[in-house]
């Protein structure tokens, strides 16, 4: 592998770094979401077969 | 059709996706992995140098930036024709990421135009149509929140998405009708040399299914989220 990019740095690493933060903020952005509807819906069962 | 609305029950769907889920989400990584050592390990380009590595993510980005499109122009049609169910919740949950994998084709692009063309931007057909896009899911996603009632806001949304179609062959086509900075297609024509061809389309397929994951995950949370609502207001 080679992650010489030479003169082209200024470029190349820029639109990496910003693919890659954008595409693993999105990725956690998702999971939690999922994960506090997943909760919340948990919580609102056992209230309503509490009762 | 039969086989679609069979699993337009969001029960069907829970269960389907909860199996598919883990396989597509190990295959997302392996093929990222795979992708950036191989488009790592290219030769320099004889006429773009190194910045030939930013195909293997800006081509990615603006495949999956239609796909999106598409996927939400389908699901539009399935809501509005055959009133399949499920349909709206998929289309509005595909939206956000259609818009970011949108922004990341516009960024990735600028920052490859600035040193091959000598400018970030320019106005020319591929670029303006693709910057349409992003507006395109901006309205689609807007419209979604503006109105209250959620069948209206459906509604609404699946019309704005259908017409907004016609700019995906334009997108495409734009380099052939038009006079564009922007390169002609090159993938399909053959005109990349295959030690570039084998990672750009392996990442390819790594964004499309990171996006497919994604897209599950998130009908899957609109469908908790609407049982949650559903409970609240039998309370």
């Amino acid at each position: 592998m080679n992650f010489d990019m030479g003169a082209y740095s200024v470029y190349i690493w820029p639109a990496y770094g910003i693919s890659a933060l954008a595409l693993i903020a999105v990725t956690l952005w998702t999971v939690l979401a999922w994960r506090r509807a997943k909760a919340r819906l948990a919580a609102l069962e056992k209230r309503s077969s509490g009762t | 059709m039969q086989f679609l609305f069979r699993y337009a029950n969001p029960h069907e769907f829970m269960r389907l996706s909860g199996a598919v889920l883990p396989f597509t989400a190990v295959a997302t990584v392996l093929c990222l992995a795979i992708g950036l050592y191989l488009g790592f390990s290219v030769p320099p380009d004889y006429q773009q140098g190194t910045t030939v590595t930013l195909l293997f993510i800006h081509v990615p980005a603006d495949v999956v930036a239609e796909f999106a499109y598409g996927a939400i122009a389908v699901c539009s049609l399935l809501s509005l024709v055959w009133r399949h169910p499920l349909a709206d919740t998929a289309a509005r949950a595909a939206a956000p990421y259609g818009a970011l994998f949108t922004a990341l084709g516009l960024i990735t692009g600028a920052l490859w135009g600035k040193p091959m063309w000598g400018t970030y931007w320019v106005w020319d057909a591929r670029l303006t149509s693709f910057l349409l896009l992003l507006f395109l899911y901006l309205g689609y996603m807007a419209l979604w929140n503006a109105v209250e009632d959620e069948a209206r806001a459906a509604r609404a949304a699946a019309i704005l998405a259908l017409v907004g179609v016609v700019n995906i062959p334009i997108i495409k086509f734009s380099v052939d009708w038009w006079s564009t900075l922007h390169q002609g297609e090159s993938i399909v024509s053959g005109k990349v040399a295959p030690i570039y061809l084998w990672p750009l389309l392996i990442m390819m397929l790594g964004y499309v299914l990171l996006f497919l994951t994604l897209w599950m995950v998130r009908i899957r949370t609109a469908i908790l989220e609407r049982r949650a609502r559903n409970l609240m207001q039998a309370n």
